[in-house]
């Protein structure tokens, strides 16, 4: 096995393990940390699929700004009872998961996917890359996230306002 | 002369009959009763216009406009007026106008005189259209108006309710044998249709009727004739006739007597091509005729309403009437419904003359004597109870020993006894009601006799007019050893040349005398029983078995109640409290309380729980996915 | 060299795992944490497709996605943080209002 097979296996292994952690943990606290770190996991997945600039971004606004955010919440809210649990609900929610997973991977599983991986240029996933298909090919797209991103901020303001 | 003119003749009256429905009440009694009677004047008058011109032409018609336009099926609003057609348009308005001018005087007390006029208006009218209409569906709309207009006269004091229930009879009754009629009409229709020809008028179909197969013609004329059962009152659906008598006396005298019942012998003369090609329905139709008369005659003998003893009267006549039918004798049943109107009408106006004049009393066994103080009515009595007895030279004879020597003389044997013995009965139950209402001893009570005048002369003229009819008209169809028929002669058009002499002028002398001998007995019986003074107090104890069974009219009612309505009403009762409620609305109910079942089940899902919901989604997808797995395996 | 089969598959076991987390868990911000997941894996799926056909769309997706999340995130805490004022409560459970 060489080294990249290696690298991913750990970091499959370890993505998995997060996410079991952020579903099944009691504390919210803990489960927002969890989940930070899934976050890392999948950025280095990133960079290891020759996506640096998406994984960077990754952690700067996903695993930096957004948990951030959560975090805020959680701490602003300050939920004190720990949740109860419910065998029966627990155990038919974790079924149906099992079985979207037991669908999904036949699916995926199909035989006219590549195998290996094109020939990728140096430039491949950098920022220039990146840039160049954002502001030609998707520039419309671009725009109205900004629009997005703006009606974002002011539907939170006004939900989340103090009532006088 | 313009053709326009015949619309007119059923739209004057129709028109009286509007106007005094909006304006009669402010008009006053007197004034909307005088115009009903102008407009039927105003008809009678165009008629005879167009009886006198009618020989140069041999018939009129007026398109007035197209009704039914369907294919190559056309049925036009459209009237005509050939020989028949006059003569009958003669009866009805000119004998109309003198009941007009009778309910002057006998509905004048009357708070409702004017809604009386309106529908006797409104009935000429629909009789007009009846006997005008120039195809068999404009004589059905008449037929049927005439029937409503019928229903809406005998129940007129509607306050009462026999008089209702008397007028519903009626309407129910006629409304079985329209059935017939209107089947009768669908298979002729289709019949017609299968062979290429489409129509309802009476021209187009005597020309085609012989395209059709023998079996049908019967099967239809079959059919046409069970109208006519329920129309003129023959057995077995007569039952609504002597129920009729509830209406006032006009209202009997013209609907029941002179021109409605007529309607079913008119149809069988007009349509007289298709019977003509259906023996077997004409042997049915002459056995029926002659049953009823002698049926009606015997129920006659023991009756002690006035009134009623005319009703069984007419009933019996009217099987005269269709027993010349069923015998191919056109012309002979169309004589004797002319004569039959006049001297018809007079018993019947004389007999609300003298209803009238007690005061309202109906039982001849308190009347009597009256013929001292109702001389005009007496006299007229005479005159008409003369004619329908078939006394010599009176209307009555001629025309009822033209229909015997017919019967005779085609070979019927037994079908003439039983007219011969039904002609006996005839002239003994006329002469004993003559003899129990104006001889002997007045056995009125006291109010009555206080009361006793003789009716105002807007009630008598139309009386003695009447009386002449009912002996010159009948001149009009002598046989041929005495001065001829000019009443063959004027329908020959019509019904082809009269027919050749079945037998020897000797033979109809024979049997003419042969009826005379019965007739007088019956009247020597009657005066035997009734007439002689003294003898009227012996009878009222005369009771046997067949007396009891004919003044009860043989139970028909009480048989036809309990084999028909009892059933009827037993299984109406059972639809409307058992099928009804039960099934219908269970059925109804039940898809209700269905859904609401299901509804009920299916409610559990809308938990509220956002993550139910997820679950589904979940499962949605779930199903979609192991789909596109199947798909891609 | 890894094939494009197991970062599939990685992905869809994550998001299994995150689909588990919405349905069970009854603590509205840790569902919104397991939606974050799920959109995460789609990412993966995104970046791994990107690398093996050789297209930068892929990554120029998931650069779309992250925006979107972070507004949805921002809007869904938004809404959390409303409805614990009015409900002292972040349990799903006790808001079915809109029960039969």
């Amino acid at each position: 096995m060489d080294t990249a097979s290696l690298i991913f296996y750990l970091l499959a292994t370890l993505l998995v393990i997060a996410s079991l952690l952020v579903v099944f943990l009691r504390n919210v606290v803990h489960c927002a940390l969890a989940l930070v770190s899934a976050l890392l996991l999948i950025a280095v997945l990133f960079v290891t699929l020759q996506a640096p600039m998406v994984g960077v971004l990754q952690v700067m606004v996903y695993a930096g700004a957004i948990m951030v955010l959560f975090l805020f919440v959680i701490m602003l809210l300050n939920p004190a009872a720990l949740e109860r649990q419910r065998g029966l609900w627990w155990g038919f929610g974790a079924m149906l998961a099992l079985m979207l997973a037991g669908v999904l991977v036949p699916l995926v599983m199909t035989n006219d996917l590549p195998a290996d991986p094109v020939a990728a240029t140096e430039l491949f996933g950098s920022p220039e890359m990146l840039a160049k298909s954002l502001f030609s090919d998707f520039v419309l797209p671009f725009e109205i996230a900004s629009v997005l991103l703006l009606v974002a901020i002011i539907g939170a303001v006004v939900l989340a306002k103090r009532e006088n | 002369m313009s053709t326009d003119l015949l619309r007119w003749i059923p739209l004057i009256p129709l028109l009286g009959s509007v106007i005094n429905l909006f304006f009669g009440r402010a008009m006053g009694k007197q004034r909307a009763g005088a115009l009903a009677s102008a407009a039927v004047g105003a008809s009678f008058a165009l008629a005879c216009y167009l009886f006198w011109q009618l020989p140069a032409t041999g018939i009129f018609r007026d398109l007035v406009y197209t009704w039914i336009q369907s294919g190559s099926f056309q049925v036009n609003l459209a009237f005509q007026v050939d020989a028949l057609t006059a003569v009958m348009l003669l009866v009805v308005t000119g004998i109309g106008f003198l009941i007009h001018l009778y309910s002057l005087g006998y509905m004048g007390h009357d708070a409702d005189m004017v809604r009386f006029f309106i529908y006797l208006n409104l009935f000429i009218f629909f009789m007009l259209v009846l006997i005008m209409g120039d195809n068999l569906l404009l004589l059905f709309v008449g037929w049927e108006g005439v029937g409503l207009c019928s229903y809406l006269l005998i129940g007129f004091w509607y306050h009462d309710d026999n008089n209702t229930i008397a007028g519903n009879k009626a309407f129910i009754v006629n409304r079985i044998g329209d059935l017939g009629f209107i089947i009768g009409i669908f298979v002729l229709v289709a019949e017609l249709g299968r062979q290429g020809i489409w129509t309802l008028d009476f021209g187009e179909l005597q020309k085609h009727v012989k395209m059709l197969s023998p079996g049908t013609i019967t099967l239809i004329t079959f059919l046409l004739f069970i109208g006519a059962t329920g129309k003129s009152a023959q057995l077995p659906l007569f039952v609504w006739l002597p129920d009729a008598m509830a209406g006032p006396t006009p209202v009997s005298a013209l609907i029941h007597a002179a021109t409605m019942v007529t309607a079913g012998v008119y149809m069988t003369a007009r349509l007289h091509f298709l019977f003509a090609l259906a023996p077997a329905t004409l042997a049915v139709i002459a056995v029926i005729g002659a049953a009823t008369a002698f049926f009606a005659a015997t129920i006659a003998l023991t009756q002690n309403d006035i009134k009623k003893v005319l009703a069984y009267s007419t009933v019996s006549q009217l099987g005269y009437m269709f027993l010349a039918v069923g015998m191919g004798a056109f012309g002979a049943a169309i004589f004797h419904v002319f004569t039959h109107a006049f001297f018809k009408a007079c018993l019947f106006l004389g007999s609300g003359s003298v209803i009238h004049a007690l005061g309202g009393e109906q039982d001849m066994r308190k009347m009597g004597g009256l013929k001292t103080h109702m001389p005009k009515t007496y006299w007229t009595y005479v005159v008409a109870t003369l004619a329908i007895a078939g006394v010599p030279f009176t209307a009555g004879f001629f025309s009822k020993d033209l229909i015997l020597w017919q019967t005779f003389s085609h070979g019927a044997g037994i079908l003439w006894g039983v007219g011969l013995l039904t002609a006996g009965m005839t002239a003994f139950y006329m002469f004993r009601q003559l003899f129990m209402v104006f001889h002997g001893e007045c056995r009125a009570d006291d109010h009555a006799k206080a009361h006793l005048h003789e009716s105002p002369a807007v009630m008598t003229w139309p009386l003695m007019i009447l009386a002449v009819g009912a002996i010159f008209t009948g001149w009009l169809g002598a046989p041929e050893y005495l001065w001829g028929s000019r009443w063959d002669h004027w329908l020959a058009p019509i019904f082809g040349p009269a027919a050749e002499h079945h037998g020897t002028v000797s033979t109809e002398l024979l049997v003419t005398a042969l009826t005379l001998a019965v007739v007088a007995a019956g009247i020597y019986l009657a005066y035997l029983m009734y007439g002689k003074p003294g003898a009227q107090t012996a009878q009222q104890t005369a009771n046997g078995i067949f007396y009891d069974i004919s003044l009860n009219k043989y139970y028909v009612d009480e048989i036809y109640d309990f084999v028909f309505v009892r059933p009827f009403t037993a299984l109406a009762t059972f639809f409307a409290s058992i099928v009804d409620p039960w099934v219908i609305d269970g059925a109804v109910n039940g898809m209700a309380a269905t859904v609401r079942g299901f509804s009920t089940v299916w409610r559990g899902l809308q938990t509220g729980n956002v993550q139910h919901y997820a679950a589904m989604f979940l499962v949605g997808a779930l199903a979609l996915l192991a789909y596109y797995l199947g798909q891609l395996s | 060299m890894i094939a494009l089969h197991y970062y599939l598959i990685l992905s869809a076991v994550v998001f299994a795992i995150g689909v588990v987390g919405v349905l069970i868990r009854r603590n509205l911000i840790v569902i919104l944490m397991s939606i974050e997941l799920m959109l995460n894996a789609v990412n993966l799926t995104f970046i791994a497709f990107s690398r093996y056909l050789g297209s930068t769309d892929g990554q120029v997706a998931v650069f779309f996605v992250m925006a979107v999340a972070a507004a949805e995130a921002v809007i869904g805490l938004a809404i959390i943080i409303s409805v614990y004022r009015h409900r002292q409560s972040l349990d799903p459970q006790e808001m079915q209002l809109l029960k039969w």
